[in-house]
């Protein structure tokens, strides 16, 4: 007599609250933003350093582009004097004035974390909890003294690196995963809009009216700054030039930080979040994603330099960016977001 | 030199584990046997490894009124407090019958009153109670368990004798400790388990579980348990998420919930889902803006009226705050007695209620003799050590008394039994109290250990984590050495 055939057993249902999906995106978007954070200033002051001949003036317009760049600049004028190595340092990795901070960004994260703290897997929080420990027992003024600015970056770079390979290898591929996925990819695309907006005056359709010869040195930090140097020389086998570097970090449709692979990465996980899955998208969000692939896909260098100028281009990705996550959050996360009183919270207890 | 050979004074104290200088008590003897071959710098090598891994793991609480770093881990020592088995059995059957007979007092006072008809309890010190609901009177609660998670807190006197202290009836916190506790344990001195016969904590997720689904309304095979949290800033946030983690549960905060014709579901991406059962970790004031504090961000509108319904069930259920209240506890050993006709196995400390007009002016005469607390209040919030306070502040206890009598208890102080306890290189006692665990589902089951906490301030009898308290793990023994 044959077996009998057991059932193939029901898919368990999967429920996801909307606020732990909040908290997964924001978590993932935290560290993304940590570590890339991490990595301009470790290139950046790494460029300085290899440069005796930088004045104190163009030491300055050097923070003052990167600062621009990030849209800090009103913000590190209300609390610093000047933009020095030391100053920006300092705003970028520790001030919790600085939202964007790399400590504000990690205690960010870690808050997230804590509220799913029963979601993600005890090697994910433990990382992130170790990460947190570590920058909020340091200070700038200790990193220029003991160990160096360089080692302080690696480590966080390396700590946000493990908890995304960690997060790869212990977090199961469920919802939550679309919702790490989108938050580190949209993050990323961000970053690196930035990253190449830093130097995007070289690259005005009359370069040569913003003088200064193309600083060959400065490319190859735009490149480090997004860990693509490496990724560049392979794929051109040629010297760095300005329009490449762009070419590269905007097309590239291998290197995972690039501008259009990332998108094709938050399209992917945004129809699969949203259930958008039909040719045409039904959802505002979806529409404007798949918009922006299509850009990604179609237009050439050439287009982007000549008729939207770089700067401008860059500017309108970012503003996309911020409303396809938006919208995506609109979507799937129905409820107030104002969160409840600490105090009301502190008062429960026996 | 192990860390048993520096000269320790048991003092005038009930010590746990020294009947004198040199001798053991019988149930310590195997871990003294191995403590005294413990070198003192593998000691603190393995009591700093404890405390890091606490950090990293995250296991932390939230310090309230203090600005800097509000989260700490809560102080372990590394030397358990062992109970052996012929005391244990004492415990369990008093804790079992305790809370049976609390349980049927909350039946009796929302619903007939029967006690207070037969004048066991004085009326007004219930229906005036701070949390006594009458919201409540005549709801039927589903299977006719109000407490289903009880925390309550035992001390040892002088002469070893275990009393009850208090009755933690609402949202009684630090099982998760009791685990952790246990798992640190095992960590630090793999091999002292093995031969100790030490009876597993690790069951109580578990039977916790049980006790939840027990009460679920009859509406699907699988119904759907949730924990409730105020939110990540509570002190027992780590709690929550730890017994959730262990149940396999979805933690949630009221702004996840919804009530809709009376049925609770949570906002998931997909939509809502329903709600069968919430262990709640909100008191009862925060529990529903409709019902109670219309101020409260925490709740979840409709949630009591979902619960009246028999949607939705509730752990603990509402109201039971009027018998842990300390003015009702003093009348307990009398409850025991009207509702199951048995003498308490575990007595009461000594009180006197102020409200009662003798009691009172022997306590305002006396009160630099005797323990004051406030009848509502936790955490060793509120309180006065009349032995250890300055005239001063006897002087504000005795108007507070005088003002608001049904406010207070008084307590003979009592000499909390001591524990050797590390500290700064030596072996020191402490004062330490118990609180176990029990749960009440379709039968009631104490967790074999609990929560020994420990004052380590010397001298101090506080032991409440937010006061420099801090705990131990609680070994109950399979036999009695």
């Amino acid at each position: 007599m044959p077996a009998a055939k057991t059932p193939p057993a029901r898919p368990q249902a999967t429920v996801m609250l909307s606020r732990v999906a909040h908290s997964l995106y924001w978590m993932s978007r935290y560290i993304e933003r940590a570590e890339n954070f991490a990595r301009l200033l470790d290139v950046n002051l790494q460029l300085l350093l290899d440069f005796q001949g930088f004045t104190d003036t163009t030491i300055k317009e050097h923070w003052g582009s990167i600062l621009l760049s990030s849209g800090d600049e009103e913000l590190f004028a209300k609390h610093y004097a000047t933009a020095d190595s030391r100053n920006v340092t300092e705003f970028f990795a520790f001030d919790l004035r600085n939202p964007n901070s790399i400590r504000s960004s990690v205690n960010a994260a870690r808050e997230n974390a804590r509220m799913i703290r029963d979601q993600i897997s005890a090697e994910m929080w433990e990382t992130i909890n170790e990460l947190y420990l570590y920058l909020n027992a340091r200070n700038a003024a200790e990193i220029w003294t003991a160990g160096g600015a360089g080692e302080f970056f690696t480590s966080v770079k390396r700590s946000a690196h493990l908890f995304q390979g960690l997060t790869a290898s212990t977090y199961s591929r469920n919802e939550g995963w679309e919702f790490i996925e989108f938050g580190k990819y949209i993050e990323r695309a961000d970053k690196t809009t930035r990253i190449l907006d830093v130097k995007y005056h070289i690259l005005l359709p009359s370069a040569s009216d913003v003088g200064g010869a193309v600083d060959t040195a400065q490319w190859q930090a735009v490149l480090r700054s997004a860990s693509a140097l490496e990724a560049y020389r392979r794929f051109y086998v040629s010297e760095i030039l300005p329009w490449k570097v762009a070419e590269f970090l905007i097309f590239s449709d291998s290197f995972p930080r690039s501008l259009h692979f990332c998108v094709a990465q938050v399209d992917d996980f945004l129809r699969r979040i949203l259930g958008d899955t039909g040719p045409r998208p039904r959802t505002a969000a979806g529409r404007a994603s798949r918009r922006l692939l299509a850009d990604l896909q179609s237009l050439t260098i050439a287009d982007v330099l000549q008729e939207h100028g770089l700067h401008e281009f860059l500017e309108e990705v970012q503003k996309t960016l911020d409303t396809i996550g938006h919208e995506m959050m609109e979507t799937t996360m129905f409820y107030p977001a104002e969160s409840s009183g600490d105090v009301q919270q502190q008062q429960q207890q026996q | 030199m192990s860390i048993l050979s520096s000269p320790y004074v048991s003092g005038n104290f009930f010590d746990e584990m020294f009947v004198s200088p040199t001798e053991v008590r019988p149930h310590y003897q195997r871990l003294a046997g191995r403590l005294g071959t413990l070198p003192v710098a593998e000691f603190d090598q393995r009591r700093a490894a404890v405390d890091l891994a606490f950090l990293r793991r995250g296991v932390t609480f939230t310090v309230y009124h203090d600005d800097a770093g509000t989260e700490r881990i809560f102080p372990f020592d590394l030397i358990p407090r062992v109970i052996p088995n012929a005391e244990w059995t004492r415990i369990e059957a008093g804790l079992i019958q305790r809370i049976t007979a609390l349980n049927l007092f909350l039946d009796d006072i929302y619903h007939g009153q029967k006690c207070l008809k037969d004048k066991i309890v004085p009326p007004a010190l219930v229906l005036g109670a701070k949390h006594f609901r009458r919201e409540f009177m005549n709801c039927t609660v589903p299977q006719g368990i109000y407490v289903h998670i009880c925390g309550t807190d035992l001390i040892r006197d002088g002469a070893g004798n275990y009393l009850v202290l208090e009755d933690n009836l609402r949202c009684p916190s630090g099982a998760s400790y009791m685990i952790e506790n246990r798992a640190a344990m095992r960590r630090a001195f793999p091999n002292l388990f093995a031969s100790s016969g030490v009876r597993p904590v690790e069951g109580y997720a578990n039977e916790l579980l049980k006790a939840l689904l027990h009460i679920a309304p009859p509406r699907s095979d699988k119904p759907n348990v949730v924990l409730l949290t105020p939110g990540v800033h509570n002190s027992a946030y780590f709690e929550h998420c730890f017994l959730a983690r262990q149940m396999g549960i979805p933690i949630v905060e009221g702004r996840d919930l919804v009530v809709r014709d009376a049925h609770v579901f949570m906002r998931t991406t997909a939509g809502l889902e329903p709600v069968d059962v919430i262990y709640r970790r909100i008191d009862d004031d925060f529990l529903d803006p409709l019902v109670f504090r219309p101020d409260s961000m925490l709740g979840v509108p409709g949630l009591v009226n979902a619960y009246r319904a028999g949607h939705v069930a509730l752990a603990n259920s509402i109201g039971t705050g009027i018998a842990d209240d300390k003015v009702i506890y003093a009348y307990v050993p009398k409850l025991i007695k009207y509702y199951l006709g048995q003498d308490a196995i575990l007595p009461n400390v000594n009180t006197y209620l102020p409200s009662e007009p003798l009691d009172r002016k022997f306590v305002l005469e006396n009160i630099a003799k005797l323990v004051v607390k406030a009848a509502n209040e936790a955490g060793g919030y509120g309180m006065l050590i009349g032995p250890a306070a300055t005239k001063a502040e006897c002087d504000t206890f005795r108007g507070l008394v005088a003002a608001n009598p049904r406010n207070y208890i008084a307590q003979d102080p009592i000499n909390l039994s001591r524990s050797p306890t590390w500290i700064d290189g030596k072996l020191e006692g402490r004062h330490i109290d118990l609180r176990p665990y029990i749960l009440y589902g379709e039968k009631i089951t104490v967790t074999p250990g609990g929560l020994t906490r420990v004052a380590l301030r010397q001298g101090s009898l506080v032991v409440n984590s937010s006061q420099g308290g801090g705990s131990k793990d609680t070994w109950v023994l399979h036999g009695d050495h």
